[in-house]
């Protein structure tokens, strides 16, 4: 066999801080050959970009490598000097980041920024570097790419700024190409485009990729050899259809199960008995639906972010709302919150007119109570300055006016209960609370004034999939126990597809399709709605696994 | 409260600068405090025959033109300071943090205005602004209060309007408006909260400004009168004495200012680790 490309032995990573020694990486090994694709995959802390960053030598001042050996190319590099490793990385190992438009430099335009990285290596006369940093923006399908040499990333897309990163990592034809979580943020069909391009690329150059992510779908789809990291560690290794196939670590195994398919029920994903679907409240006649969205229209300036949506909710339905980035999703999460105003249609609930009543007056309005909301990014949403308790409090205080201080802790440790959040937590921060702790005290506040309608707005987008399987299981447990309806915003088909009993799909501010999750999933009839579905990274476990 | 203690041992022991600051203001608070009881002469008494001595065990600051203990005279002066400078300092934050927070977070019309108005503010020098409110109000210590106040107000706006305004579209302040609070409780109960850590950090540095721009005043003679124990009139009285080599006079006070806005300029650093519940573990 011949010498790996890159060979990393028993590497250890520890990083100093105010609480002592934290080690991120406790002795890991892998092997990339070259134009091999290899897939990290793990959750966040599992020590995954550590690693990487530790073969680029880009590791924070506070991290220390005190054992393990980084070999490229049959070179000892983990202590090289900064000399030897500045003329590695770019030249002969590269990186692409996280999140593209942080990592190009804002005041420089684009082509200017590739030619930067040629010249970091290669001593050529100007108009041949331009020339080839234009071959490299055409490489990577920038449309209209001299026209575009001199733009400036904020003029770009996210999908166009990462390609933009694509090309720079490229210009001097690496060997190994590290990319951490390139596609975090994208929409889905963006994603799909921006991956496919990579894949390509570094085959065609026959160029090492290592992939870094989250995504069990993303790494079966563009990687032949996968390891799973846990807590710095590489819990198992395996060629990527062992790995789905026959997973043998307990941890893979979870987190295969937590992972959407397109047949899982959100029993599946915690490794639970598959039970009958919610059964659907019957409809009393003549009584008027839930909610009653009719032709809703929200515009800032010229622009109609969304432009005359009609949405029907049943009681105790579950509805899902699926777009990317720009579709509206969530400005008519936030219209029928009554936290922005419409600008034209009718908003009823329960058959009351509550698009009548301003969204600076909402606060006061009985209906408050009824409508609440499940934020995004569960760190994002907790005030920093709350206990999770105070948290869940707050709304409670307002909207519910217990009569003393006894029912108010009852009513919040209820909700906390409910929602799986233990009573010794509640004392705490939200810094000092885990991202699925975060996400359920936002849901805890959420339902602690019993609403009626709860709209969920991306609940599990900045959660480990682990963690969302949890969430998710959690979120599905509170509507058939309780009754609630749910207006589920998402991006991802897959959880919505698990959560909801109907799905509305957008595009553009406007409605491409609407119909029952299982026709739209089996026979979807607008052509985007199939681009989505197709979109999907996926994998097929074997069934048999769960049982 | 009791984390909070064990975080603030944590920054000072970590910060000796700090530190140092923390010490020198609880000094010079215990002494604006204790003025009258530790001074030991009369500090507005003359004595003329014992006038202009030099600092010795029984004057340890020496004396000035009239024959009164300097260091007693210090020690007076910095109960007024301090009373100054702490009084414009709070009315122009509690002014500035509410109207700077509702402009970041209303944002358009009234936040033009206000933007503009407060540019024409800072236009203004503040020796010119306080003249003319003694000229209009009359030479009282209040109105002296008052100018330093609203030649520091559009820094607090300023700050507010900012810090609001990068939180207003944050997720806690939407799930507070869906909990049921209008939006001016939204801005007085959450936003303004949050924004103290970063303000308390702008008090601190205001404040020893605010020490400056006090004594400036009464320098010039604006404010505070003469035989009241002043840093500002201690130094405008003393400099007609440097020439023929009392320099004790001028020294003292101008010593005293320079720790004063020294501690509270150090302070602020420290401040802003000890108040920002994320550094906390």
């Amino acid at each position: 066999m011949t010498e790996p490309l890159l060979k990393v032995e028993n590497l250890h990573v520890s990083f100093s801080t105010r609480g002592g020694i934290v080690e991120a990486v406790r002795g890991v090994d892998i092997e990339v050959a070259q134009g091999g694709t290899l897939a990290i995959v793990g959750e966040s802390g599992s020590g995954k970009s550590v690693t990487a960053y530790a073969v680029t030598q880009l590791l924070d001042r506070s991290a220390r490598i005190p054992s393990g050996r980084i070999l490229f190319r049959g070179d000892d590099i983990t202590r090289a000097s900064s000399s030897r490793m500045n003329s590695l990385r770019g030249a002969a190992i590269s990186m692409v980041f996280q999140s593209p438009r942080t990592a190009l430099n804002p005041i420089r335009g684009i082509g200017r920024q590739i030619m930067d990285a040629i010249e970091a290596h290669q001593n050529l006369p100007k108009a041949q570097v331009r020339a080839r940093a234009l071959e490299l923006l055409e490489a990577v399908r920038i449309r209209d790419a001299a026209g575009r040499f001199d733009a400036y990333p904020e003029e770009l897309s996210g999908g166009m700024c990462q390609r933009v990163m694509i090309a720079m990592a490229m210009a001097c034809n690496p060997s190994l190409l590290i990319a951490d979580e390139p596609t975090t943020g994208l929409d889905v069909t963006t994603q799909k485009t921006v991956m496919d391009l990579l894949a390509r690329l570094t085959a065609e150059r026959n160029m090492a990729l290592i992939l870094i992510t989250h995504d069990l779908g993303l790494a079966a789809r563009y990687c032949r050899d996968v390891v799973v990291m846990q807590e710095g560690k590489v819990v198992e290794r395996a060629s990527t259809a062992e790995l789905f196939g026959n997973p043998q670590h307990p941890y893979t195994r979870k987190l295969v199960a937590a992972s959407p398919t397109f047949e899982s029920t959100v029993d599946d994903l915690v490794g639970e008995a598959p039970r009958p679907p919610a059964p659907a409240i019957a409809r009393e006649r003549g009584a008027p639906p839930l909610l009653d969205a009719e032709g809703l229209v929200k515009r800032f300036g010229d622009v109609a972010a969304v432009d005359r949506v009609s949405l029907k909710l049943g009681r105790g339905e579950s509805l899902g709302l699926v777009g990317e980035s720009g579709s509206g999703k969530s400005t008519i999460s936030r219209m029928i919150c009554r936290l922005v105003d419409h600008d034209d249609g009718r908003l009823l609930f329960d058959g009351e007119d509550i698009g009548s009543i301003p969204a600076r007056d909402f606060h006061a309005s009985p209906r408050r109570r009824d409508i609440q909301i499940v934020f995004q990014d569960p760190h994002d949403s907790l005030n920093p300055r709350f206990s999770a308790f105070d948290c869940i409090a707050h709304p409670v205080k307002r909207l519910v006016k217990p009569q003393d201080a006894a029912e108010l802790k009852r009513r919040v440790e209820e909700a906390a209960e409910r929602c799986g959040l233990p009573r010794d937590l509640l004392g705490r921060f939200p810094h000092q609370l885990s991202g699925g702790q975060k996400a359920r005290v936002g849901i805890a506040r959420a339902i602690a004034v019993e609403p009626r309608l709860l709209v969920l707005d991306e609940p599990t987008a900045a959660l480990d999939v682990s963690v969302q399987a949890v969430v998710l299981k959690l979120l599905d447990d509170l509507r058939r126990d309780e009754g609630l309806s749910f207006l589920f915003v998402s991006h991802d088909l897959n959880v919505v597809r698990m959560m909801c009993e109907r799905i509305v799909v957008m595009r553009q501010g406007t409605v491409v399709e609407e119909g029952a999750s299982k026709d739209l999933f089996t026979a979807p009839r607008a052509a985007y709605t199939r681009e989505l579905l197709d979109a999907i990274p996926h994998f097929e476990p074997q069934r048999a696994l769960a049982g | 409260m009791s984390s909070t203690l064990r975080h603030a041992g944590w920054v000072l022991r970590g910060n000796p600068v700090t530190a140092f600051a923390a010490a020198g203001t609880f000094l010079l608070v215990a002494v604006a405090v204790l003025a009258p009881w530790i001074a030991p002469y009369d500090p507005i008494t003359s004595n003329v025959s014992n006038a202009l001595k030099p600092p010795s065990a029984a004057h340890w600051a020496g004396t000035d033109q009239l024959g009164r203990d300097i260091f007693s005279r210090l020690l007076a002066a910095t109960r007024l300071d301090l009373t100054i400078a702490a009084a414009a300092v709070s009315l122009s934050f509690v002014a500035g943090a509410v109207i700077g927070s509702f402009c970041g977070y209303v944002g358009g019309r009234l936040d033009r205005w206000v933007g503009r108005l407060v540019d024409v503010l800072m236009a203004f020098p503040l020796f010119v602004l306080a003249m003319a409110l003694v000229a209009a109000l009359g030479n009282r210590v209040e109105n002296i209060i008052i100018a330093t106040a609203i030649i520091n107000l559009p820094f607090y706006i300023r700050f507010a309007r900012a810090e609001v305004n990068v939180r207003r579209h944050a997720g806690w302040v939407e799930a507070a408006r869906a909990g049921g609070d209008s939006h001016a409780a939204v801005v007085l109960r959450f936003l303004l909260p949050n924004i103290l850590p970063a303000m308390a950090v702008q008090i601190s540095l205001n404040l020893g400004w605010a020490i400056l721009n006090a004594a400036g005043l009464s320098f010039l003679g604006l404010g505070v009168q003469a035989p009241t124990p002043e840093w500002g009139i201690m130094v405008a009285e003393g400099a007609r004495f440097i020439g023929t080599g009392q320099w004790w006079l001028v020294a003292f006070p101008g010593l005293a200012l320079m720790l004063a806005v020294l501690c509270f300029n150090l302070l602020g650093d420290g401040l802003r680790d000890i108040l920002d519940p994320r550094m906390r573990t």
